[in-house]
Formats: structure tokens, C-alpha cells, sequence
């Protein structure tokens, strides 16, 4: 294994990271932060337990779930679609290395990204309003899981986008409403069952369902579902992934 | 049993056996092509624009996918092994495509990596420094001009010390003076073993650096020879005699030279093949001896002789009209 390739794509991108900290990590983190003011705070206060849980409280997985979706797939989506453009991907196409490998590397640095935005964004939750962990080690997997998984979706729009703005219509037309209808403000229990049933194709409940219930240790759903769910998006992930770089789909003609 | 068609020459560093390539839009752009390259030289691949010289070398690199035939790179092949095939080549593209928001130092230190080798800042210097780029090197890529890019990308191409370097159009859009040092660089690298292969729209390039020369045209090889060999071979000299007084018509005793007279009867030109037909050099200038001693004894007297040879260029033109 091409391990100093790895790392070097790795520190690359972390570096590139460093060099746009106001758009990487800044941005996101007064962005949500406002989330907990405005919902946490000042309206919060007014809106009944759910659950046992304080509002604002309760609301706090799903917006770091928001994050993580969406900052996962941009970050991995614009490293491989930027050397694309510019033509730069011909030095990785040409050296030593792996699918696999490049994939680590990217994706790697993606993922790493989101979940320091995640633990951020969860520190500063918690000046805003009182949060407990119930099972941390679960929140850490979950965190790591779903970020790693998205940050591969977003890989693979990467590779699929052939223009800038293909690059955004999946993060902004197709997860953001699926995350903010997906439980991230509620809780399913509270919708007609009508719509509690529609909102179940919604893959993101799982997500934000199992990362509350390492919080809370309440769910919508089975932890085991959303964990399964979690891992089943992510072998679908991997198996576009590897059928991209055999096939050569938009890197090699 | 190693199939026998992709078995490399001895002394081979590249072995290219029947390779084609047809694109998705049905344009064939590689018809069977076979060659070898010799360790340690510099081989010119010359063809016109579209002839395949870019898809030839982006398939040994990895960047495009062969529809037939087979490459070995230091007796591995490309696609089966191709991490011991990709790690001994260096590619300087045709294209600028540098990564603009990154320093000279970082971009080169990020090739090193990408091909396995771990961090060597005293490599990596001496590199910049050979390439006149040291005092750039805390440089965004963006501020530096064209040719100092194509620099970067050089460097970037050596940073992991590979022992084949491709250069894709290396001149294109360089001033004199940096095609000058490239040219020395390049001289310098196969001094240290590098073995070098360019494609060039500057025969002058070819002629002053190649050991061998291939040329291809629609996607076919129809030559690889010694670049002397193909000189003497397929090369023209033209010999030009200035007369003291003008001649009305060429003397019958000189017809079977085929001489042209012109300038108001002032000159006599003589052309021929610097080997023709397989005669050996002295043949031709027993030939010309000929002609002078025949001149002498016509009484027709001249003023001055001059002599031209073909380029390079010449017989480029020739071979790729020929084709057509």
C-alpha cells in the first residue's frame, strides 16, 4: 500500500483547509450557531419537552447531523471535481497509487473536516443550551460513520459533476430539505401518521434518529435500523465508487 | 509463456507492442503501433497535430485506457503491475494545469508523495535549484509566468526520481532563453540515465537533441530511426555553383547530373540525396568531383561554391506528405 501517497493526498487537502479557514470552518459554525439562538434560545424556551428533552436540547443532533451531511459532501466533492477542472488530475491518475488509496486520502481528509466541524459546532451547542451524552461512544461512531459515508457520496458527485453547478445541486436541492424534513427539528411522533409514514423513505431520519439517540437514548426509529441503514448507503457508496474507477467512468477516456 | 509479441528488446525501458486505441467517438486514434525505447536515450516522437503522439504517451502514463496491445515499463506492464510501471515515469503534460493556489514548494512535495517516496527537503532543493525555481519556491504557482510554470511542472516531474521522463510539447509557449536551459537540463538528465521522450513541434528541438526519432502521422508509426542514420538517409544536399561568366544552356556533357541553371545563366544548382540509394557518402562525393572536374573541362569557370543541407524539418515534411 501506497501509504506516503495516502498521506500526502491527506495533508494536502488539510492544508488547503488551514488556507480557507473563514469558508471551511468558520462559515458553517456561526451558520448553525444561529440555529441554537434562534431555536434553541429564543424560541426554545417556549416549545414543550419532547421526550424529557428541552427543545433546544433536542434539536442539537439533527443541526450537527445538517452540518455534517452537507459539509461531507462539498468537501469531497470539490477536491476531486477541482483537479478535474483544472486538469491537475493527470499527476494523480499517472502515480503509483490505488483507487482505494486515492479515495482514503480524499475522503479521509472529508471526513475529518466534518467531524472537527461536528465537535465544534457540539461545543458551542452547549454553551447555548444543557446537553448530556448518553452513550458517547455511539456519538462518535455515528459521527465518524456518516461523515466518512457522505463524504464518499460526495466523492462520487465529484467525479459525476461536469460542471460547478452540478457540483451543488445535490448537497442544496436534494440533502438539505432532506435534512431539514427529516427530523432534524421534530420528532416523528409529531407529524399526522399519514406523513410519519412518507417521512420513513427519508434515508436522513435514520441518521439523525440514531445520532439523537446516543444523545437522549430516545429514537424514531431502531438504533439497529439506523445503524444498518448507515452502513447499507455506505456499501452502496463504495460500489459506485469502485465501478467508477474501473470503468474509468469521467477520469480516463 | 510469456506472449512473444510483448516480449521487450533487450536493453528496452519502454516496449509498446501492437497498441491501439479507438476513443467512444469511433476516431482511432493509435493503429498497432510497436516500438521500443533504448534505456538512457532521448527519443523524439514527431507527428503533426492529431497524429496520436498525446494518446501514445497519456496510455504508458496511465491516462487513458489502450483498446488493444500491451506496454512494459521496466519489464512491467501498465496495467497489471502498474505501480512499478508509474513509479519509474515522470510526465511533464502539455498543458499548464498547475495547481494555482499552491506554492512551488508544496506542489512538488506533494508529486514526491503521491509516487511512494518519502519526504526529501535536500532533493527537492536541489531540483528547484537546477531548475532556476529556488528563490520562487514560497511562490503561489499563480503569480509566476508561463515559463516558470512549465519550470514547476518539470520539477513536479522529477520530484520522485523517476528513470523515464516524458515531456509532452516541452517548448510550447517558452521564450529561446528557457528552452535553451531545457534543453541542457534535459542533456543533463540523460547524462545521469534518465531516459527521455518528447514530443515536439520544433523539429530544431529534435535535430539538436534526439538520439533516435519516430514519427507518426493518423495514428500509425511509420518510422523509428536513428536520427544520423535518418539524416544521411532520407536528408538532400544541394550544391550551388556561381559562375564567372553565364551560360546560355546547360552543355549536353553535364545532363546526366540533372542540373538546374538560373539567375540569368549565373548559377548551376546540383541536388542530391546525401545517400541515394543505398550509395555510401563517398559516392557522392566522387559525384560531386565529378561534376567540378566535367566543369573544368567544359571551361566553364566559377566564382564560389556553397553547399545545404536538409533539416530535420525537411525531411519531416517529406516523410508525413509522403503518408499522405
Amino acid at each position: 500500500m501506497n501509504l506516503e501517497a495516502v498521506r500526502a493526498i491527506y495533508m494536502f487537502e488539510m492544508a488547503r483547509t488551514m488556507r480557507t479557514l473563514l469558508q471551511s470552518v468558520v462559515s458553517p459554525v456561526i451558520s448553525t450557531s444561529l440555529y441554537f439562538v434562534v431555536f434553541g434560545s429564543a424560541i426554545g424556551s417556549r416549545m414543550a419537552e419532547i421526550e424529557g428533552v428541552p427543545y433546544g436540547a433536542f434539536i442539537v443532533p439533527g443541526l450537527m447531523m445538517l452540518t455534517l451531511l452537507t459539509q461531507s459532501i462539498s468537501n469531497a466533492a470539490f477536491a476531486i471535481y477541482f483537479p478535474r477542472f483544472t486538469g491537475t488530475i493527470f499527476e494523480l491518475l499517472s502515480a503509483p497509487v490505488s483507487p482505494f488509496e486515492i479515495v482514503l486520502g480524499y475522503v479521509g481528509a472529508a471526513a475529518t473536516k466534518s467531524v472537527v466541524l461536528g465537535l465544534i459546532i457540539l461545543a458551542t451547542a452547549s454553551l447555548f443550551v444543557p446537553l448530556e451524552i448518553k452513550h458517547p461512544f455511539w456519538m462518535l461512531g455515528f459521527l465518524v460513520l456518516t461523515a466518512f459515508t457522505f463524504a464518499l457520496f460526495g466523492f462520487i458527485i465529484g467525479i459525476w459533476a461536469d460542471g460547478f453547478e452540478r457540483l451543488q445541486v445535490i448537497p442544496l436541492l436534494v440533502i438539505t430539505p432532506l435534512t431539514f424534513l427529516g427530523g432534524t427539528f421534530y420528532s416523528l411522533d409529531m407529524l399526522p401518521p399519514a406523513w410519519r409514514t412518507v417521512t420513513l423513505f427519508n434515508p436522513v431520519v435514520y441518521l439523525v434518529s440514531g445520532f439523537r439517540w446516543s444523545f437522549f437514548g430516545i429514537s424514531d426509529v431502531a438504533v439497529g435500523l439506523s445503524l444498518a441503514m448507515t452502513l447499507g448507503f455506505l456499501a452502496l457508496c463504495l460500489g459506485a465508487c469502485t465501478w467508477m474507477f474501473r470503468t474509468g467512468y469521467r477520469l480516463k477516456s | 509463456m510469456p506472449d512473444p509479441e510483448s516480449r521487450a528488446a533487450p536493453g528496452a525501458v519502454i516496449s509498446v507492442s501492437r497498441l491501439s486505441k479507438t476513443y467512444a467517438t469511433g476516431h482511432s486514434a493509435l493503429k498497432d503501433v510497436s516500438f521500443d525505447i533504448r534505456r538512457g536515450e532521448i527519443f523524439a516522437l514527431l507527428g503533426p497535430n492529431g497524429a496520436g503522439k498525446t494518446t501514445l504517451i497519456s496510455i504508458v502514463c496511465g491516462l487513458v485506457n489502450a483498446t488493444a496491445g500491451t506496454v512494459r515499463v521496466d519489464g512491467h506492464d501498465i496495467v497489471r503491475d502498474y505501480r512499478a510501471a508509474r513509479a519509474a515515469i515522470g510526465l511533464v503534460p502539455q498543458e499548464l494545469t498547475t495547481d494555482s493556489f499552491e506554492t512551488v514548494w508544496a506542489t512538488v512535495s506533494f508529486s514526491r508523495g503521491l509516487f511512494g517516496k518519502k519526504a526529501n527537503p535536500a532533493f527537492i532543493e536541489k531540483v528547484l535549484k537546477s531548475l532556476s525555481l529556488w528563490d520562487k519556491k514560497d511562490a503561489k504557482i499563480m503569480t509566476l509566468s508561463g515559463g516558470m510554470k512549465r519550470r514547476v511542472l518539470i520539477a513536479k516531474a522529477l520530484a520522485h526520481e523517476p528513470h523515464v521522463l516524458f515531456l509532452d510539447e516541452p517548448s510550447a509557449g517558452v521564450d529561446v532563453e528557457l528552452r535553451r536551459d531545457m534543453w541542457r537540463l534535459v542533456r543533463e538528465l540523460r547524462e545521469s540515465g534518465v531516459t527521455i521522450i518528447l514530443t515536439t513541434h520544433y523539429l530544431e528541438e529534435a535535430e539538436e537533441m534526439a538520439d533516435r526519432i519516430g514519427v507518426i502521422t493518423k495514428g500509425e508509426l511509420i518510422l523509428v530511426e536513428e536520427k544520423a542514420t535518418l539524416m544521411r538517409r532520407l536528408g538532400r544536399k544541394e550544391l550551388t555553383v556561381e559562375l564567372v561568366a553565364p551560360l546560355a544552356a546547360i552543355p549536353p556533357a553535364l545532363a546526366p547530373f540533372g542540373l538546374e541553371l538560373s539567375d540569368g545563366g549565373t548559377h548551376l544548382t546540383y541536388v542530391y540525396e546525401t545517400c541515394a540509394s543505398g550509395a555510401e557518402e563517398e559516392g557522392d562525393t566522387h559525384s560531386i568531383a565529378d561534376l567540378l572536374a566535367l566543369l573544368s573541362a567544359e571551361g566553364i569557370a566559377f566564382r564560389d561554391l556553397h553547399t545545404e543541407q536538409s533539416s530535420l524539418e525537411d525531411i519531416f515534411v517529406s516523410l508525413v506528405r509522403r503518408d499522405q
